[in-house]
């Protein structure tokens, strides 16, 4: 038996959490005023910064613009803070590219590429406290700066996690804590709305038996984040908007 | 639907690290009534029909359990009269940071739905959650959430009520300031209606026998001296081990150490009790002792301690700094982790009051003292009984009665104190496990037929040793053009028993079929294990076959796997089959193909030795029962035919082809078996032994070592390799299953096989790591999928874990057995018998005596004396009489009978015959009176044994007749 069971008996998580239940979310867009668009978002205790920049001219050596879509540049980068051991992270290290790629690849399956040819579109994201879950957080923050920034896109890019409970039971949103001391930890970054998995990715193997509730539980996730992200980004426009004054004429109506 | 708050934790470990996680309060925690409107109905087994009745309180209530009572009186609690009892999570969560075994036990205690438990998570609950305050010790904020939690439930639920059961007297008084009722133990107990079982079971942590009593031993350094001890290195933290034949000495296993590190005497020893991890303090190396040769029981009354202080000045006197021998020597200064468990034992006998003295069956562990209403009845009883504590002026630990087990002497009881002292589970199969059967009739459809390979045609046979009902593997073999085709077809457990079921569970976690002299404990139920699994003669059953092509040199051509259907053609004995080997004039199919295959086997087991493998020796006996009385009738030592060494061969081989199947396509998680080497210094005794012969023993290989003890043969003392193997088989390490990942490729070496891979196959009714053997290469040759826990390696390797541990204690047991029916059979007999000398030691002979695989001290002194017969020679191992030298493997006559003084530990008193000496020597039985017959009365035998120690000088008063 497994030292530490991450589903009680009565099933509660050790947080407190059901099996099928997210950390909570808090997020917030429009954050900095230099960017065009930001985003920040909390997942638990995870919190990231993003920001978008574009589309604008290809920088540096023009031969890599693409004459059909836009290029798409992700940075991925921690604070020295973010966990427990106060850590230098060299940006570029091993770890953060390859986090960097896979942002790229989830935002690349949703951005309306073909409409900015020639051009380029920057999107950093900054973890400034890590808790479990650091990828599926970057992506759900990337995605709300770039509706900040009015990129279209065809349609919200939300990634999630999920594990197995005590070898069994799918559980979803993964803490730090749990990824620690739990199994393998599968993340999907998904489309909710048509259902497709844009990226998928396990720390280990799981048995095949298994892969499918896990997957279905993560995809859950997914939709749930989705309907969190919607709520907040009407909420935003809501606001702005009556700033703008055309809002307050709906209201009048 | 929940609650989002997030409250911050810290905790601070080793660097100062400072985590923070979060903690979600919920609306939706249940208090689980079902009476009560306000909370969502749960599963929940607290009934208002169940009634606590303690006559301090003349209401009905429920129980709310701090955790210190839950730590200690969990006995108390298992009793059916304590229930409707609800567990707070505070509790349930402190109760499994300090003890693992109790959570377990707590755990099997609220699944039962007749005890009436819930757990109430309380540190979840919007209501019940309070922070925990700036500098607030965790014990009493623990404290404050119980309490908090308690009038929760009183105001939550005004029509009920609630009783706090603590043994924290501040909490107690807290708690009735702040109006919740609260009470100890001890008085709610006292109080309850039939209450004498259960007061016996209170476990009592101080009693002020004597206020002025003096301390016996002395303190303890605290938990923090004593980690900045180890931490400096100058102590050292270990296991404990207590010396069987000593109860002033032990040893304590330091891993930073190389050699064990002894403890001797009352303080040395300080109170561990064998298993515990303790803390050692070593002394100068000028301190240093060798470990005493003497042999020292423990036979105190209750309080006395002038017994303990004489035993400990005979302890010093012969304390010895030979050198050489000497080992680090140390007192133990501390206890980080209790190992107490429960233990199987009597009372001793001649003392009165509530007070006793139990004796553990165990006798590396303490006597221990319990206190017991019930003492008239429970002297007649084997009982249990665990430690509750060991306070310093306690000459011994004091503990409680647990249960009583059956009348001393008899079969079942003994039989079940052999399997609770093994910790071997042998309850009847529960129902669900049994559900997991195949309905009968059983029978073979077409679409088993299709998967499987059809050998029903073939000359299949098994053989096995008499009366045998788990027949798990069956041979054939056959000429296919030059060469032959040679099949082992074994039983197709896996094919009944389906990974997850309930059953899969339970003979996982049996691990292994005991088998006890007159019983057998079933790893699998009846049906599976002597009937559909079992390959009876004449009958169709599933197998999974190994099947080789060999040409006649016994060489592999080639291997293969699969599962097929086979019908046995005949079951028979290795004695049968001996004779059809032997019987020229059968000529039939099976007679051939055992003729080819005793053929193959010699070659094979040739070629084998010639590799390195070691030829070992235990003596094994074989008692023969009464079927009706169930007692022994007789004891003999195993006879060997070669067909056992022929089916040996064969389910090596079978092992050996699979193993390697099964690592080529597992290379992580494969079940195999290994014998790591000895470490160089176990053999010591083994070398020892025969320089004084004059040979010399080579131990840097197995081919060495086998190859010296081929050669080790005098002619004038036969059984002498025997006994060099014997000693040999003394030195080797347990072999051990693994999970082929976690270790390196190197050390998947069989030692004793002298085989690179080695696994178990070929016996999957009675040893569970043959099913996940089987169940990989059902995988490899396609003809099964995998599961999840299939491909764990750490999950695999847990399981070969505890299969270790079944399979020691069931040869433990096995042995624990043998050793009781050997006993029983002795019983008010006196026998002069053959025997051969093992060790010897300062003041006694430990002597062989093969017929009955009894291994026995002669004691030439009495306890702690030395002999003014005998010399000891240390140098060349012997002890001289006059003219009259006796060395190891000497062979001796003794007179062989059983001493029954003590009731648990009946031994065998053995006498020498011959070589005659002078005034210690007694004559053959058959130059004695009959008048003397000792089987009239045993009685009088034990207490003519024991007038001869005292008379040693003269001849005993029977030997005058």
């Amino acid at each position: 038996m497994s030292k530490k069971e991450l589903l009680s008996k009565i099933g509660l998580r050790l947080d407190g959490r059901r099996a099928h239940e997210l950390r909570r979310i808090r997020c917030k867009l429009g954050v900095f005023t230099e960017p065009d668009g930001s985003a920040y978002m909390e997942q638990g205790l995870t919190k990231v910064l993003a920001a978008v920049y574009g589309p604008h001219q290809v920088r540096g050596s023009k031969s890599k613009a693409h004459h059909d879509n836009c290029l798409i540049n992700c940075q991925f980068s921690m604070a020295v803070f973010s966990t427990t051991d106060r850590k230098k992270r060299p940006r570029g290290d091993r770890k953060s590219t390859e986090l960097s790629m896979h942002l790229q690849q989830a935002l690349e399956s949703v951005i309306k590429t073909e409409l900015y040819p020639w051009s380029q579109i920057d999107v950093y994201v900054e973890v400034l406290h890590a808790d479990g879950g650091i990828y599926p957080t970057c992506v759900n923050a990337a995605t709300l700066a770039l509706i900040d920034a009015g990129i279209p896109i065809k349609e919200y890019v939300c990634a999630c996690t999920a594990s197995l409970a005590n070898n069994d039971v799918p559980m979803v949103d993964i803490s730090h804590q749990e990824e620690v001391m739990g199994g393998p930890t599968l993340t999907i970054a998904a489309l909710p709305m048509s259902g497709k998995i844009v990226l998928m990715e396990m720390s280990q193997r799981f048995h095949l038996d298994h892969l499918d509730k896990v997957m279905n539980k993560a995809l859950q996730g997914c939709k749930d984040i989705r309907q969190i992200l919607d709520a907040a980004v009407r909420l935003h426009v809501r606001d702005i908007g009556s700033a703008t004054g055309w809002a307050l004429t709906s209201y009048n109506e | 639907m929940f609650t989002t708050k997030t409250f911050i934790k810290k905790t601070r470990i080793g660097h100062f690290l400072k985590h923070v996680r979060e903690h979600y309060i919920r609306d939706d925690i249940s208090c689980g009534f079902k009476s009560c409107e306000k909370c969502q109905p749960v599963e929940s087994f607290l009934s208002p029909d169940h009634h606590n009745k303690c006559s301090l309180f003349n209401y009905n209530h429920y129980i709310i359990l701090d955790t210190n009572v839950i730590l200690d009186q969990l006995d108390v609690l298992e009793e059916a009269p304590i229930g409707n009892v609800i567990i707070l999570h505070t509790v349930l969560t402190e109760v499994k940071h300090r003890s693992l075994p109790i959570y377990k036990k707590l755990f099997t205690l609220i699944e039962n739905p007749s005890k009436h438990y819930y757990i109430f998570t309380n540190d979840h609950h919007k209501d019940t959650y309070i922070e925990q305050l700036d500098g607030e010790l965790v014990n009493d904020y623990n404290d404050r959430c119980i309490r908090k939690a308690c009038s929760w439930y009183m105001e939550h639920l005004p029509n009920e009520k609630f009783i706090l059961l603590t043994e924290d007297a501040d909490n107690r008084n807290i708690a009735n300031e702040e109006g919740i009722t609260a009470c100890s133990i001890f008085p709610y107990v006292k109080h309850m209606n039939d209450n004498a079982v259960l007061e016996d079971k209170l476990s009592r942590k101080e009693i002020y026998l004597d206020k002025d009593a003096k301390d016996l031993f002395p303190p303890h350094l605290n938990n923090v001296e004593l980690l900045t001890g180890i931490k400096e290195g100058t102590l050292y933290q270990g296991t404990f081990r207590a010396s069987r034949d000593n109860f002033l000495e032990g040893y304590v296993s330091v891993e930073a150490l190389e050699d064990q590190v002894l403890v001797q005497g009352r303080a040395g020893l300080n109170r561990a009790v064998d298993g515990d991890v303790v803390v050692v303090e070593l002394f100068d190396k000028s301190d240093w002792i060798s470990p005493s040769e003497i042999i020292l029981e423990d036979e105190g009354g209750v309080e006395d301690v002038k017994d303990i202080e004489q035993k400990e000045k005979e302890l010093k006197e012969t304390a010895t700094k030979k050198k050489g021998e000497i080992k680090p020597t140390g007192k133990v200064v501390g206890i980080i982790r209790r190992k107490w468990r429960q233990y199987c034992g009597i009372l001793q006998g001649g003392l009165e009051g509530v007070y006793q003295l139990f004796v553990p069956a165990d006798r590396s562990i303490p006597k221990i003292r319990i206190e017991t209403r019930q003492a008239e009845f429970l002297k007649t009883q084997k009982l249990i009984v665990t430690i509750d504590s060991w306070p310093r002026y306690s000459r011994y630990p004091h503990g409680h009665f647990v249960r009583a087990l059956g009348k001393i002497g008899d079969q079942t009881t003994e039989n079940e104190v052999i399997l609770l002292e093994h910790d071997v589970p042998h309850s009847q199969f529960s129902e669900e496990v049994l559900s997991c059967l195949p309905k009968l009739p059983w029978i073979i459809t077409d679409d088993d037929v299709q998967k499987r390979v059809d050998l029903r045609d073939l000359d299949i046979c098994s053989v096995d040793p008499p009366g045998c009902t788990d027949i798990d593997d069956a041979l054939h073999c056959r000429e296919v053009g030059d060469h032959l085709e040679v099949g082992v077809h074994i039983a197709d457990v896996s094919h009944f028993i389906r990974p997850g079921t309930a059953l899969d569970l339970e003979a996982q976690s049996r691990g292994t079929t005991v088998y006890l002299v007159n019983n057998r404990i079933d790893m699998v139920p009846d049906l599976l294990s002597s009937n559909l699994c079992s390959l009876r003669g004449g009958e169709e059953r599933f197998a999974f076959s190994c099947i080789w092509e060999i040409d006649k040199n016994a060489n592999i051509l080639n291997t293969r796997f699969h599962k097929s259907i086979i019908k046995s053609k005949v079951a028979m004995t290795y004695e049968e089959a001996q004779m059809t080997i032997d019987d020229k004039s059968k000529n039939d199919n099976i007679a051939k193909s055992l003729r080819y295959l005793n053929m193959l086997a010699k070659i094979l087991k040739k070629r084998r030795l010639e590799n390195g493998a070691l030829v070992l020796a235990s003596p094994e006996v074989k008692i023969m029962m009464d079927s009706e009385t169930m007692e022994p009738l007789d004891i003999e030592v195993k006879k060997m035919f070669q067909t056992m060494s022929m089916v040996e061969e064969f389910m090596l081989l079978a092992n050996i082809s699979v193993a390697e199947k099964i690592l080529q396509d597992f290379p992580e998680c494969a079940c195999l078996r290994r014998h790591p080497v000895p470490p160089s210094s176990n053999f010591d005794p083994l070398i020892k032994a025969g320089r004084h012969l004059g040979l010399e023993i080579k131990i840097d290989s197995g081919k060495d070592l086998a190859k010296s003890l081929d050669d080790a043969v005098k002619p004038d003392n036969p059984y002498l390799n025997t006994m060099l193997r014997i000693l040999a088989t003394r030195c080797m390490l347990q072999a051990v299953y693994f999970a082929s990942g976690t270790l390196q490729k190197e050390d998947y070496f069989h030692y004793g096989l002298a085989v690179p891979l080695y696994t178990h196959f070929t016996s999957p009714i009675r040893r569970y790591a043959d099913i996940i053997v089987h169940r990989l290469l059902a995988v490899s040759c396609g003809a099964d999928a995998t599961y999840a826990v299939l491909l764990d390696k750490s999950k695999t390797n847990e399981i070969c874990q505890n299969l270790n541990y079944r399979n020691r204690m069931a040869q433990y047991a096995g042995r624990a057995s043998i050793a009781f029916n050997t006993h029983l059979f002795f019983k008010g007999k006196l026998q002069d018998e053959q025997g051969y000398i093992l060790y010897v030691r300062k003041n006694a002979l430990q002597v062989l005596i093969p017929r009955y695989g009894l291994e026995s001290t002669l004691y030439l002194a009495r306890k702690g004396e030395s002999s003014n017969i005998f010399e000891y020679n240390e140098e060349d191992q012997t002890q001289r009489a006059k003219d009259v030298v006796l060395h190891a493997f000497d062979p001796v006559k003794v007179r062989l009978s059983l001493n029954s003084d003590n009731i648990q530990h009946e031994k065998f008193v053995l006498q020498l015959v011959s070589p005659f000496i002078e005034g210690f020597s007694v004559p053959p039985i058959e130059e004695m009176d009959t008048s003397c017959e000792p089987t009239n009365d045993s009685g009088k035998k034990r207490k003519s044994t024991g007038d001869e120690k005292k008379n040693k000088n003269k001849k005993s008063p029977k030997n005058k007749n």
